[in-house]
């Protein structure tokens, strides 16, 4: 969904980090160590003081935690506000961070959090379980209007909420000031990563209740920053919140977000350097010129992101409703082609989830390209002489040249197939519509997780619930035995469960797979460019839940 | 002269009338729905439904065109779906900005474009007159986009003599500003030049010429204003063009102006921001033909107002 709403932005491919994460934590002994324990080593070279400039082409719509889903404000919300949980910085570790301990009852269903004590609001005021209540009520309130509502699902009440019998949540209960009880109407496995999200940001009921809806403008939070300035359509400014709970960070003092910057005039003032880090990333056309440049190239950071780009079949459609047929739609695209047409941009997809999500299955090997099988195949189904078909696909670069693509290596196997370029909110409007888009390249609109954990890349986009009028599984693809599983796996909330847990996803995908709704082709890398004074491990700059880039912990090498 | 402004005042609000009918009817028919767009995609059927019925979008087109018009009528534009925020202080706050970029651009085109036209009307017929004419033909066809950029590259990036986008200085509003403006001279150095032309041919210049008086008197003096007034009231009509222009030369030059903001509404379809940016540009243009049309008199005596 960010990635829907900065669609150009994750068109041009950016982003996550995780592939690197893992590798680069094991070389320090350290860190993996303390990694385990859900702990951070600080980076014993870190400086602190010093301002950076960062550019965004897009307006920050809001800074209200319950609301912001955006990509430039995804981060800076999160530098904002805190939640119970957080990720440890450049990895996909969940570690307590309002919530100083946390214990789940044996059957899954119950949660409670010990808060932090000692932990101030911007405004000066400590943190209590009231807050975090009432954080909890907002965001799932239908006045708020929150995108992220629907995360909070399975607490108790929820439903009451959502449909506006109740203004509070049943299933979240305050103990005592420093203590929260939050029951589940069903064990949740992703429960703690759901309050790690910016929506279950904890926000204090004074200042929300005096700027009202302009709380988005005037946030309050318990972050490590806090909003200094905010000229709309210009900048804004970060300061360093001094009084920040966790020790020793931020390093920064400041932030200037720069906005209107169009990522090519962001990359131009990089090299000048008046900008530290462009927001957007590098835009497609400088790409080689930037990779091919071995100064320039020093400062680029790779690493993998939690996306997937994917051709859905609808099912319901004729002739996708033969399995057979779109098996041979799987064997007929030639991914490593258009990977080579995005730069390198991306690496070839056989499988939903991207490789650095729990549940990637490695030993996985899907359809391998082979457009005479596929041919073969089509032509058992009864299409010996081909058919023809529609291809929706999203009209900014580079997506209607990866349907070209697409399209020869369909007309290669007797497919001939119209591309239909539309502007991406029509391309999501044809898709939730049952019986319109055939064919549909995610390009543009690919789902990027919200936080990284298997499950999410199932429910909306390929579960029975998301094939609905205005949905978002547009292969309309529901097998109610996967929902089932799905449902069971989701039911396993012990931790020390986790990987029985991720192997039962590898199973639901292989299934998802075997049936073939969607064709996976790439998983889109993510590249940050950073100016030479910026300093932090490489993984801060790809960091796979702090998007772009981890605010809080990188630091500028020229202070003092 | 005051019925003719009231009956141009009256066609006026009628023009803007049309013109929300129909934006709305536009937005209405997109098959792009905005309550998805605020919702986003974990949301259930039943929040989405909710949305819709708070934002009043599960209404009839006539009710909610008619809620509009009553907001419009009182002053209030609306709130954006997505910012959160009432759209009069988007656009009031990026307004001004615009309105700079507007000076701008018009003191460019007609510095340049009066300078071209005068040039080539003197030296007519030469390789001079010729290559001025191809340049303001470039000048008229080239994308704003693409001369931004180049601008861009060339003095800002490779010269320094100007920073690389962005606002707060006169500095920053010079490339904006020729990048606008260059379209306009294009247009103004062809009407000043033919202008000028006429003029020329006329006989009191034939007279003053025959006095004797100096060239550069006759130019000035007598010459030069009969052309130049006629050419300067088309600015009122630029506004239209300027409208359009700003949409991109801000994108390009990260100007926080009402263009870039429409820009950004229309790929989210934020409809209040559309709309009402889209209101606020015809009020400029309908006002700037209105001005061009009462300045003519003072300029040229011959025309009544009826």
């Amino acid at each position: 969904m960010r990635a829907f709403l900065a669609s150009t932005v994750a068109a041009s491919a950016l982003t996550l980090a995780l592939l690197a994460a893992p590798a680069a934590f094991a070389e320090d002994k350290a860190a993996a160590a303390s990694a385990q324990a859900g702990e951070y080593t600080p980076d014993p070279d870190a400086k602190e003081g010093g301002a950076i400039v960062v550019t965004y082409k897009d307006d920050v719509s809001t800074l209200d935690p319950a609301i912001g889903y955006d990509w430039q404000n995804w981060s800076m919300i999160k530098s904002l506000f805190d939640a119970m949980m957080d990720y440890v910085p450049g990895t996909t570790e969940l570690r307590p961070a309002l919530a100083e301990s946390y214990d789940i009852s044996d059957d899954g269903t119950v949660f409670t959090f010990h808060l932090r004590k000692g932990v101030k609001f911007h405004n000066g005021r400590e943190m209590t379980a009231d807050d975090v209540k009432y954080s909890l009520d907002r965001v799932t309130n239908p006045k708020t209007q929150s995108p992220g509502a629907g995360f909070f699902g399975s607490i108790k009440g929820y439903d009451d909420v959502a449909s506006g019998k109740a203004d509070h949540l049943a299933g979240v209960e305050v103990v005592d000031p420093s203590t929260v009880k939050i029951t589940l109407s069903r064990p949740d496995a992703t429960f703690l990563h759901v309050m790690a999200l910016n929506f279950a940001s904890v926000v204090p009921h004074e200042a929300v209740e005096k700027w009202g809806a302009d709380f988005g403008h005037h946030p309050v939070g318990t972050g490590a920053f806090k909003l200094a300035d905010w000229t709309i359509g210009q900048q804004l400014v970060f300061q360093k919140n001094a009084d920040y709970w966790r020790d020793g960070v931020p390093y920064l003092d400041k932030i200037t977000f720069e906005i209107g910057q169009e990522p090519i005039v962001a990359l131009l003032r990089l090299q000048k350097g008046e900008v530290d880090i462009p927001g957007d990333g590098i835009p497609p056309a400088k790409f080689r010129e930037v990779m091919s440049d071995p100064e320039q190239k020093a400062r680029v950071v790779e690493g993998g992101q939690l996306q997937t780009g994917y051709i859905t079949m609808n099912v319901t459609m004729p002739p996708f409703d033969k399995k057979e047929v779109r098996q041979a739609v799987n064997m007929a695209i030639n991914k490593d082609r258009i990977v080579q047409m995005i730069n390198n941009r991306a690496i070839p997809a056989n499988q939903p989830l991207p490789p650095s999500m729990p549940g990637y299955d490695k030993s996985f090997e899907g359809y391998q390209y082979d457009p005479d099988k596929a041919k073969e195949m089509l032509a058992d189904a009864g299409f010996a002489d081909g058919f023809e078909t529609e291809l929706y696909v999203m009209n900014t670069d580079p997506n209607p040249r990866i349907a070209q693509a697409i399209q020869q290596d369909l007309a290669g196997i007797g497919i001939k197939a119209d591309i239909k370029a539309l502007a991406q909110a029509n391309v999501i409007a044809a898709g939730g519509a049952k019986d319109e888009a055939p064919m549909i390249w995610s390009g543009g609109m690919a789902w990027i997780a919200d936080f990284p954990d298997p499950s999410n890349f199932y429910g909306p986009i390929l579960g029975c619930a998301g094939a609905t009028p205005g949905g978002w599984n547009w292969s309309w693809y529901c097998n109610e035995d996967l929902d089932k599983e799905a449902a069971k796996a989701d039911s396993i909330v012990d931790p020390a469960k986790k990987d029985e847990r991720d192997k039962m996803w590898s199973d639901v995908y292989g299934k998802v797979m075997a049936d073939a709704p969607w064709v996976p082709v790439f998983n889109e890398q993510r590249f940050t460019m950073k100016s030479k004074r910026m300093g932090g491990a490489d993984d801060l700059y790809v960091d796979p839940v702090h998007i772009p880039i981890n605010y809080d912990y990188v630091y500028v090498t020229d202070v003092q | 002269m005051a019925a003719y402004l009231l009956r141009r005042l009256v066609q006026a609000v009628l023009i803007l009338f049309g013109v929300s009918l129909i934006t709305f009817a536009l937005l209405y028919v997109l098959p792009a729905d905005p309550v998805r767009q605020i919702a986003g995609r974990a949301a259930s059927a039943q929040t989405v439904e909710n949305i819709r019925h708070q934002l009043g979008l599960d209404q009839p087109f006539v009710v909610q065109y008619g809620r509009y018009l009553l907001g419009l009528v009182q002053g209030d534009l609306g709130r954006s779906y997505l910012q959160r925020t009432d759209v009069s202080t988007l656009i009031a706050a990026r307004l001004p900005a615009s309105l700079l970029l507007m000076v701008g651009a018009i003191v460019c085109e007609l510095a340049l474009g009066l300078t071209m036209g005068l040039v080539a009307a003197l030296k007519r017929g030469t390789a001079l007159d010729q290559a001025l004419m191809v340049g303001s033909f470039v000048g008229v066809s080239a994308p704003q986009f693409v001369v931004g950029l180049l601008l861009l590259y060339v003095f800002a990036v490779r010269l320094s003599w100007f920073p690389i986008g962005g606002y707060g200085s006169f500095s920053h509003l010079v490339l904006p500003s020729v990048t606008l403006g260059i379209l306009g001279a294009g247009w103004y150095s062809r009407m000043m030049r033919s202008a000028m032309v006429d003029v020329l041919r006329q006989d009191f210049i034939r007279t003053a010429r025959a006095k004797g008086l100096k060239r550069a008197t006759v130019l000035f003096r007598h010459a030069l204003p009969n052309a130049i007034l006629p050419v300067i009231a088309m600015i009122g009509i630029d506004i239209g063009l300027f409208m359009s222009g700003i949409v991109v030369v801000e994108s390009v030059f990260g100007w926080p102006g009402i263009g870039q903001l429409a820009w950004q509404a229309i790929q989210r379809v934020d409809i209040p921001i559309i709309m009402g940016v889209t209101l606020v540009s015809a009020c400029a243009i309908v006002l700037g033909n209105l001005l061009a049309d009462l300045v003519t008199p003072f300029i040229d005596p011959r025309i009544k107002l009826q």
